[in-house]
C-alpha cells in the first residue's frame, strides 16, 4: 500500500499534495493508495481529497498538531505508519516536508529519496532525481526494508493529471498518541517580512537576472532591456541575497511564483529552486554562456553567449 | 558556546559534469572542489555567534582526504579546530551514511549548537542536518535566516515558502540548517591562513556497518522536457533572430 501524506494548514490544502497523488497513481492502482491528512480541522481537506482515485482518506487529528512542529509530526506519523503499515510513504518536497521527513525516516531507520521528478518501473522501482544542481540526473533505488520514503519535487506532476474516483473515497479517522510535553519546538505565528509592493505574478513580461550578471554595477544592462520591452525586473536568489535587487523581486521557491507571457532569463543557471518559480511561463528565453546550464532545459529559445554582448544587441533589435 | 559546523566539499559551480565508466557517479579526477555554499553561510553564522557569546567553533566534515582543503579554508576563516571523518567511501555516501559518520565523531563533544547548510550542491538530499539531530537526540529547525541564542534558549527565524517566515524557540543544545544569504560571508585573511596551519585537525574513522539506504543505478545528463531552439550566430544576428521569433512565432513582444 502507498501512503500519501497530505499537507494542509488550518484547513487549507497545499496543492502540491495533488501532484504527489499523481506520483502515487503512477506507482500503483487506486485500491492501493491511502491519503493521510495530519493536523487539525482536517474534514474539509479530507472531503476534497476523497475526490481523487484512491482507496481511502484517513484523517489524523491531534491537538498537538495544530501548529506544525517537527517533533509533533514525527511522533504522530511514526504512530500512524506503525498502524497503517504502508510499503511506500510519499510526500510533496515542501519546506515543511524537508523539516520533518528526514527525522521520521531516521527514527524508523528507513530510506528517504528526496526531490523526485519521475518514477521508472522495471524489475524494481527506480526514482528519478536531479543531482549536482540539475547538471545530472540519477535513477535511485531505495535499499533495505520498507516503508521507503519518497518526496516529489514541486511541479514534478501537474495537478490536472490526477485520476478522479468514480465515487468519493471513504474517509475515516485514525487515533494516535502524541506526548505534547515532549515537543521541544515552540513555534510562533507565520508572518510576511515586508508587504510585497511588487506583484510579479501579474507581470506580462519579466526580465530576470542571475549570477551571470557578475556585479551590481551591471544590473542596469538588464533594466535597460526591461524598459525596452515593457517588462518587470526580477532575479534569482543569489542576486537578492547580495542586495543587488530587493528581496521582493526574487523568483523561486523562497520568493514569488510567476507565469508571465515572456520570461527572459539572463545569466541564470537554472537551479531547481529558481525553476519551480518560473517554469509556468508561456515563453522562456535563456541567455547564458554555459551551453549545459539547466535553464536551457526549460527554455523555448536559447542563446549561448555573453549576455553583455547579446543584451545590448536585443535592445537594438527591439528598437529597430 | 561550543558550536559545531558541518561542512561538505562539493564540485565547484563552473565544473562541467563528466560521468565515470560505470555511469553511476562522476569522474572525480576531473572535478575541482569548493566548500558547499550553504555550509559557508553556516560557518559564517557560527563565527558571528562566537564573536557575540564567546566559545569555540569546531568544523566537522565527512569525506575522503581531499576534504582537507575545505577544512583548512574554514580554519583560515576563523574556526578553532576541526574533526575530519576520513573515508574514501564517503565521497558518494547517502545522507544516512554521512549523518552516521558525523554523529559518531560528534556525540562525545557535547556541542551547544550544531549548524550546517540546508542542503548540498552535489547530491542535494536536504537531509543530513535533520538526520544528525535525530541521531544526536537534539531538537532542530531548518532553513534558518536568523539565529538568536540567549540564556540557554534559542530563537530562530525559519523561512517558509513564498516570502513567509516564522520564529521558533527551542532549548539548547540544538541543530539548525542554515539558508544561503543569512549573512555576508567573510574571506580568509593572510593572517588567518597562516594561523590555520597550526590548528588541530582530528582524524576519525567512519563507523563500521553503516549501510547505504539508497543506490544510484544510473546517472546521465538530463533529458530535455522541452524542445529548445538554440539561436546561433554573432550576438547581433542571434539577437535579431530572437526578436523576430518572439514577435512572429511566440507573439509575446
Amino acid at each position: 500500500m502507498i501512503l500519501v501524506i497530505a499537507e494542509q494548514q488550518t484547513g487549507k490544502l497545499n496543492r502540491a499534495t495533488w501532484e504527489t497523488i499523481v506520483g502515487a497513481q503512477q506507482m500503483a492502482a487506486a485500491a492501493d493508495i491511502v491519503v493521510l491528512v495530519p493536523g487539525t480541522n482536517t474534514s474539509g481537506v479530507a472531503g476534497e481529497l476523497a475526490g481523487a482515485g484512491v482507496k481511502e482518506v484517513v484523517t489524523l487529528e491531534h491537538a498537538a498538531l495544530e501548529a506544525y512542529t517537527p517533533d509533533g509530526f514525527t511522533a504522530a506519523l511514526q504512530d500512524a505508519i506503525g498502524q497503517l503499515k504502508p510499503d511506500y510513504v510519499l510526500l510533496p518536497h515542501t519546506y515543511q516536508t524537508r523539516d520533518f521527513a528526514p527525522k521520521l525516516a531516521a527514527r524508523l531507520d528507513r530510506a528517504l529519496i528526496t526531490d523526485v521528478t519521475a518514477v521508472k518501473k522495471g524489475s524494481e522501482l527506480a526514482f528519478v532525481r536531479p543531482m549536482f544542481q540539475g547538471k545530472l540526473t540519477a535513477d535511485v533505488v531505495p535499499q533495505g526494508t520498507g516503508p521507503h520514503f519518497v518526496t516529489f519535487q514541486i511541479g514534478a506532476y501537474r495537478v490536472d493529471q490526477v485520476a478522479k474516483g468514480s465515487a468519493p473515497a471513504g474517509v475515516r479517522a485514525l487515533t494516535v498518541n502524541v506526548d505534547a510535553a515532549a515537543i521541544r519546538q515552540k513555534p510562533e505565528a507565520p508572518f510576511q517580512q515586508a508587504k510585497q509592493a511588487v506583484d510579479l505574478s501579474q507581470a506580462e513580461r519579466i526580465v530576470s537576472v542571475g549570477r551571470g550578471i557578475k556585479e551590481q554595477a551591471n544590473i542596469h544592462v538588464a533594466e535597460e532591456l526591461a524598459r525596452a520591452i515593457g517588462a518587470e525586473i526580477a532575479a534569482s536568489r543569489p542576486i537578492c541575497d547580495a542586495g543587488w535587487l530587493p528581496m521582493e523581486r526574487q523568483v523561486g521557491s523562497s520568493g514569488q511564483t510567476v507565469a508571465p507571457k515572456l520570461y527572459l532569463a539572463l545569466g541564470i543557471s537554472g537551479a531547481i529552486q529558481h525553476l519551480v518559480g518560473m517554469k509556468g511561463a508561456n515563453t522562456i528565453v535563456a541567455i547564458n554562456k554555459d551551453a549545459d546550464a539547466p535553464i536551457f532545459e526549460v527554455a523555448d529559445y536559447g542563446i549561448v553567449g555573453d549576455l553583455f554582448e547579446v543584451v545590448p544587441a536585443i535592445i537594438e533589435a527591439v528598437k529597430s | 558556546m561550543k558550536i559545531a559546523v558541518c561542512i561538505k566539499q562539493v564540485p565547484n559551480r563552473e565544473w562541467q559534469p563528466r560521468l565515470d565508466d560505470a555511469k553511476t557517479w562522476i569522474r572525480e579526477a576531473d572535478a575541482a572542489f569548493e566548500m558547499n555554499e550553504p555550509d559557508a553561510y553556516a560557518l559564517e553564522e557560527a563565527l558571528r555567534l562566537k564573536e557575540l557569546h564567546g566559545g569555540e567553533v569546531v568544523v566537522c566534515s565527512a569525506g575522503p582526504s581531499r576534504v582537507a582543503q575545505v577544512i583548512r579554508e574554514a580554519l583560515a576563516r576563523g574556526a578553532d579546530r576541526a574533526i575530519h571523518v576520513e573515508d574514501d567511501g564517503l565521497a558518494s555516501a547517502d545522507a544516512f551514511v554521512t549523518s552516521n559518520a558525523l554523529a559518531g565523531a560528534m556525540k562525545d563533544e557535547q556541542f551547544d549548537l550544531v549548524l550546517t547548510g540546508l542542503q548540498s550542491d552535489d547530491q542535494g538530499f536536504a537531509q543530513v542536518g535533520v538526520i544528525l539531530a535525530e541521531k544526536l537526540g537534539l531538537p532542530h529547525a531548518t532553513i534558518i535566516m536568523e539565529v538568536k541564542a540567549e540564556g540557554g534558549t534559542l530563537r530562530v527565524k525559519r523561512e517558509l515558502e513564498g516570502g513567509w517566515f516564522q520564529w521558533v524557540a527551542m532549548p539548547l543544545p540544538a541543530v539548525l540548517t542554515i539558508q544561503s544569504g543569512i549573512n555576508q560571508l567573510r574571506y580568509a585573511t593572510l593572517k588567518g591562513i597562516m594561523a590555520a596551519k597550526k590548528k588541530e585537525i582530528k582524524k576519525a574513522a567512519a563507523p563500521a556497518g553503516s549501510t547505504p539506504k539508497q543506490k544510484i543505478v544510473a546517472m546521465y545528463t538530463p533529458e530535455k522536457g522541452k524542445k529548445t531552439q538554440i539561436i546561433a550566430g554573432t550576438p547581433a544576428e542571434a539577437a535579431k533572430e530572437l526578436v523576430r521569433k518572439l514577435r512572429e512565432e511566440a507573439r509575446v513582444l
